[in-house]
């Protein structure tokens, strides 16, 4: 959990969570609608996030841990400040969406990984369905088209990586 | 709304658009955005206020209007003009209606004879780039929910059945099923509760068909399935769409509110005493959520795995009840057919593919985007005349089906478009993206990649399809490593019809397609990898000969 949430907030949260969960009438079959809005609440599913869930929902907790990491759109790990998602769908593949991958991989962490200090995120997509783009980075939720070396060296540069 | 109401609103909404001097229509979708429609959208909300045509002019954003390598695009209604490229310094004329003004806007016209547009038939995409897919007068304006009408009015669950086997439409996910003959099988179920699923869950990369529909015009796949649902006594409906599209979710939340508060969906639909609700699943980076029992999984809150088959989600679906899964282009198709007739739809097509197939062209093409092309249409066509053709390079192949697909190289490329010629030189329908090769494209490395695609994928639950895409992807990368030898493709092929044969669902089934068709299309890149270290494309980095110690 982050530090810097303040108590109230962190509260706030746990209302939002137990909001959606009494929604779907603490269904079990509501688990996947369920992670999404903790993830979306928290960044990630920790550990404890996942058993309160198992609790809540009367799921074993073997079960929402297959689950949330069966589905790619789950993270178990806390997520930079930046994320850049680099889609390797055909066209981008094909348009040189590895060397972007490479690139990020040299400046700042694998992908899957977060950098040491937290601040960026390097991941990869299956395909974001935005193949007129090509090559596509999908950087902190937007969408950057045909997206060179040099534009991304200028948005690495512009929010201080080393 | 009663179906009177819903005439009057139509003629309502569409007096009011003829009365205004010029609607501008500007293309929301991803592509555009991406470079500069919303600044663009911007600036000419604030030159229709400075010009003082506030009640005159109206701006609307749209959906995809197909062009996405032109943008942003306008749609002016004024002199029905469509604008490509168009830039913040572009407003003012555009919203003028002085022709000396409009003067400048000429070299952004886009010639609408040209055979871009005259080789297409628009009946999926006919409302992307037309409606505001956030306002439903928009789409009742269009003749939006009158097939639900006529639907609920006047013909029984059963001619509505009947209509749509006449169509002779087939299921747009990729399979090809004949759509009328699932509706009958579920219809013919004992009258319980019964499901609608539409599955929006498009993970073949490269498609972004199914994207563009539901953000462009996503009432017109609600009506549809409201159709389907009266069609076989369904009475809730769940829309299974993936986590990755956004846009799509919230637009679809938007289109689902709207027609909840008119009566077009809800408890008492019309007035008309039928009721069908529809809920939203979001999945979660799942690929074989798209096949059709993992998704039912899936819906039911469970990691999406599939199982065996039958019973079929006919007669066992949604918690064991029989359910309808149809593709959202499917769902799209149906509003048209019940307007316009089953005959009709099956004028258009071939002998066994009726209608039209949207298709999106990406890759190494002049005009990437959405088309939509009635069946039979040759890949030539598709990718010269409407695609303008390979920049710079020459066509090695396009592909289609994803990684279920193959890739179908130039000399076949006569073929026409529909299911059968697809599947007979190897390759399949798919769900309709469509990827264009160059000369710079290494087909051993494509194949490479979609078996990497399938492993990653693969659910795991069967042994073919676990074991078998890892050892094809380890064959397929130690020869664009330059460190196989010959017996491997012999292990290659054997594999392939092993994961044919034995897999439980259509991910395995298929995974070894792109295989199959690069090496019966393109053997010889396959031995200059593996006898001369070589890449033809000059993509792999081969390890040099000295470091052989495989063979």
């Amino acid at each position: 959990m982050c530090a810097s949430q303040s108590v109230a907030a962190r509260d706030n949260r746990e209302k939002l969570l137990e909001r959606s969960m009494s929604r779907y009438q603490y269904s079990g079959d509501a688990l996947i609608e369920v992670l999404h809005t903790a993830q979306e609440l928290y960044g990630f599913l920790s550990r404890p996030l996942l058993k309160t869930i198992a609790h809540k929902l009367r799921l074993p907790p073997s079960r929402v841990l297959g689950v949330a990491t069966f589905y790619h759109f789950f993270s178990l790990k806390p997520k930079g400040e930046h994320t850049f998602v680099v889609c390797l769908g055909t066209a981008c593949y094909v348009a040189g969406g590895l060397s972007l991958i490479g690139k990020l991989e040299r400046r700042c962490a694998k992908a899957g990984q977060t950098t040491p200090d937290g601040k960026v995120s390097v991941e990869t997509a299956r395909c974001i369905g935005s193949c007129g783009l090509a090559p596509a980075v999908i950087y902190d939720g937007n969408v950057m088209a045909r997206v060179t070396s040099d534009s991304l060296e200028a948005e690495l540069n512009k929010i201080g990586v080393q | 709304m009663t179906i009177e109401e819903l005439s009057e609103k139509q003629a309502e909404e569409l007096a009011r658009q003829q009365s205004l001097e010029n609607r501008i229509l500007c293309c929301s979708a991803a592509g555009c955005i991406s470079c500069g429609a919303d600044s663009l959208r911007r600036a000419l909300d604030a030159e229709v206020q400075a010009q003082g045509k506030a009640d005159k002019v109206e701006i609307c954003g749209t959906g995809c209007m197909g062009m996405c390598g032109r943008g942003p695009l306008v749609l002016s209604s004024a002199d029905h003009r469509l604008y490509g490229n168009v830039t913040v310094a572009d407003a003012s004329a555009l919203v003028s209606n002085n022709a000396h003004d409009r003067e400048s806007l000429a070299a952004r016209s886009i010639d609408l004879k040209a055979p871009y547009f005259s080789r297409q038939l628009k009946i999926v995409l006919a409302n992307s780039g037309r409606v505001d897919p956030e306002k439903l007068t928009d789409y009742i304006a269009v003749g939006g929910y009158q097939s639900l009408a006529k639907v609920l009015e006047g013909m029984t669950p059963r001619q509505v059945v009947d209509e749509v086997k006449k169509s002779g439409l087939r299921g747009r996910g990729g399979a090809g099923y004949p759509t009328g003959l699932k509706w009958e099988l579920v219809a013919r179920q004992e009258p319980t509760t019964k499901y609608v699923v539409c599955n929006a869950d498009e993970g073949d990369p490269g498609a972004f068909m199914d994207r563009s529909v539901l953000e462009g015009d996503p009432h017109r796949v609600l009506e549809g399935m409201a159709i389907a649902a009266y069609a076989v006594g369904a009475q809730q409906g769940y829309v299974y769409v993936r986590g990755e599209y956004g846009l799509a979710i919230q637009r679809l939340q938007t289109a689902i509110k709207q027609a909840e508060r008119e009566h077009m969906l809800g408890s008492r639909i019309l007035e008309q005493g039928f009721q069908f609700r529809i809920d939203l699943r979001i999945g979660a980076g799942a690929f074989v959520c798209g096949e059709e029992t993992a998704l039912i999984a899936s819906i039911e809150g469970k990691r999406g795995q599939p199982r065996q088959r039958p019973p079929y989600p006919p007669a066992s679906g949604l918690w064991g009840a029989p359910t309808l899964i149809n593709n959202v282009e499917t769902f799209a198709n149906i509003p048209t057919i019940i307007e316009r007739g089953g005959e009709w739809f099956s004028s258009i097509g071939t002998a066994t593919s009726k209608g039209t197939k949207v298709f999106a062209l990406a890759g190494k093409i002049a005009n990437p985007g959405l088309i939509e092309v009635p069946m039979g249409t040759t890949l030539r066509a598709i990718l010269f005349d409407i695609g303008g053709g390979v920049p710079g390079q020459k066509l090695k192949a396009a592909q289609t089906g994803g990684p279920s697909g193959g890739c179908i190289p130039q000399d076949l490329l006569d073929t026409p478009v529909d299911y059968e010629s697809l599947a007979a030189i190897g390759s399949i329908m798919g769900s309709g993206g469509l990827i264009v090769m160059d000369e710079t494209s290494c087909m051993v490395d494509v194949a490479r990649f979609f078996m990497e695609f399938c492993m990653d994928e693969s659910c795991g639950k069967c042994i073919p399809c676990r074991a078998g895409t890892l050892q094809m992807h380890d064959i397929l990368e130690r020869i664009t490593q330059g460190r196989a030898a010959d017996e491997d493709l012999a292990i290659l092929k054997e594999l392939a019809s092993l994961l044919r044969e034995t897999s439980l669902c259509g991910l395995g089934q298929t995974a070894p397609n792109p295989v199959i068709s690069t090496l019966k299309y393109f053997p010889e890149e396959y031995e200059a990898h593996i006898h001369e270290r070589r890449c033809p494309a000059g993509h792999c980095q081969l390890a040099p000969v000295e470091h052989e110690v495989t063979a």
